[in-house]
């Protein structure tokens, strides 16, 4: 099994460890209910040195991503990332990636876990048509961590020395912690204000040991991939392998928002034209229920005795203190309001198709003192 | 972790404890551990005929479910109902408040058939 810098630290901390994509990785450390409020009340911080990093170099690693991702990234400034998918050519989603871009000719992707040496296999297979583009798997060089909750930026105040009140949503930059360099983006999983760092595998634990030291008037909580979950799930983001993966589209997940049709070729371009010709079928779409129980992964969605869709994901959203869940049904049957049934181990429970994000976001969208633009932006993923 | 000289156990993580002519049942202390925070417990009705070894509910934590097996044969004659607000009992005092239901034995005799204490700790330290 697979181990992070941090694993004799989570053990330490005496967090329950469980497979996770081949990574021994922390679940929980006291809690999920109380990691869930450390997060979204104060401040908790994440291992996710399990995630892949990629960087796609050279004079021609803008035009090469152009056609890899259905992203634009002509419209991408220096110093921003973009949410993006790397897509089949059925428009089906390989991953679901963020894209770091440092300049024009250097660009940082970040992937799945579970993903990461599938990415770069796809990456580099596809480089090899596009002279001058350089692909290189960084996994091992770069642990990361994720601080998430509003005091995640008063924390890391302490310790980092870039104004980091200049950076919105979905910005970075380069910056030192003790001498160590590392990229800090204002970016997460969470909904919740908050930054992702990327470190030199290395250094990583002792930049983990100086935010601990300096937490604890903050609030500061270690989080499992427990909490991570519920997190990622009252925001709707999405999670590969659930909500979706190589038979679902961007446009099936909701997240048509990131294809940019009109920006030129990109592999999956023409599947995604005829499907948004045919219309969709199915809709991923929030769901609450009436009734007792928690709808769960797999769980069948029934509408006049037939089943209908099924459930992705589905959990108590620990905010809401309610049952909640996506599920993809007809897209007839996906208006908010909709009542349906779920079927929880043979007993029908009510169900109401609802409003999503299932708790408001509360993402820093501007910098300090400048005007509010919309990034094209979301989170990143697990 | 605790596990009372004054109960019997399944090697499923239930416990039972005799009260005059009903048993108690509920889960381990060690399960509840394994379980997490547990936010929801599905009962079964009053007058439901189990058999020694049949599922009787299911306990929910935040990422996981758990069959709850009846540790004897007989029929549930009470359901702690305040576990539907309270299910944290189970994680906060599973032998006390987070009980689950009550059984009138059908053969009294089973219960002897369970782990003791000292049975269930070992079962426990050997990894099961």
């Amino acid at each position: 099994m697979k181990k992070t810098p941090l694993w004799q630290a989570h053990c330490a901390l005496g967090a329950k460890m469980v497979d996770f994509a081949g990574w021994s990785m922390p679940v929980q450390y006291s809690s999920i209910l109380e990691e869930h409020k450390a997060v979204r009340e104060k401040v908790g911080i994440f291992d996710i040195s399990h995630m892949g990093e990629i960087e796609v170099k050279g004079p021609g690693a803008m035009e090469f991503l152009q056609w890899l991702v259905p992203g634009d990234l002509s419209r991408l400034e220096d110093d921003n990332a973009l949410y993006s998918a790397l897509l089949n050519d059925n428009g089906g989603i390989i991953d679901d990636i963020l894209i770091y871009k440092i300049s024009g000719q250097r660009f940082f992707l970040c992937v799945n876990a579970s993903n990461a040496s599938k990415d770069y296999k796809w990456i580099a297979g596809h480089a090899t048509s596009f002279p001058d583009v350089e692909v290189a798997n960084l996994s091992r060089d770069f642990g990361m961590l994720s601080i998430q909750g509003p005091n995640a930026e008063p924390l890391l105040k302490q310790i980092v020395p870039y104004p980091l009140e200049k950076l919105g949503y979905y910005q970075f930059a380069t910056t030192t912690i003790d001498e160590t360099s590392v990229i800090i983006a204002r970016t997460g999983y969470t909904g919740e204000d908050g930054f992702e760092l990327f470190i030199n595998w290395q250094s990583t634990a002792a930049i983990w040991e100086r935010i601990f030291s300096r937490g604890k008037p903050f609030g500061l909580k270690p989080i499992g991939l427990g909490a991570r979950d519920t997190l990622r799930l009252e925001m709707r983001y999405p999670l590969h392998g659930h909500e979706i993966n190589e038979t679902t589209t961007p446009y099936d997940a909701g997240l048509g928002w990131i294809v940019k049709l009109d920006k030129g070729e990109f592999i999956g371009k023409e599947a995604l034209v005829k499907q948004k010709a045919e219309g969709l079928k199915r809709k991923l779409v929030g769901m609450e229920l009436l009734d007792r129980g928690i709808p769960r992964e797999g769980f069948n969605v029934i509408h006049n005795g037939e089943q209908v869709g099924v459930f992705t994901s589905g959990t108590l959203s620990p905010t809401l203190n309610k049952s909640i869940g996506l599920a993809f049904v007809p897209v007839e049957l996906s208006a908010v309001g909709t009542q349906l049934l779920v079927d929880i181990r043979g007993r029908h429970a009510q169900a109401v198709v609802c409003k999503t994000p299932f708790v408001q976001p509360k993402v820093r969208r501007k910098p300090a003192g400048e005007a509010v633009t919309e990034p094209q932006s979301a989170p990143v993923n697990q | 972790m605790k596990f009372p000289d004054n109960l019997k156990y399944t090697k499923d993580h239930e416990w039972a404890r005799v009260d005059g002519d009903t048993v108690v049942v509920g889960i381990t202390d060690f399960a509840q551990h394994e379980l997490g925070d547990i936010v929801f417990v599905e009962l079964p009705a009053t007058g439901r005929t189990l058999s020694a070894g049949e599922t009787f509910g299911v306990a929910e934590s935040v990422k996981t479910v758990s069959d709850l097996y009846s540790p004897i044969s007989g029929e549930v004659v009470e359901v702690n109902d305040g576990l539907e607000g309270r299910p944290e009992l189970v994680n906060k005092e599973p032998y006390g408040g987070g009980w689950m239901i009550k059984i009138k034995p059908s053969n009294p005799a089973e219960v002897n058939s369970l782990l003791t204490s000292a049975a269930y700790s070992a079962l426990i330290k050997e990894g099961h």
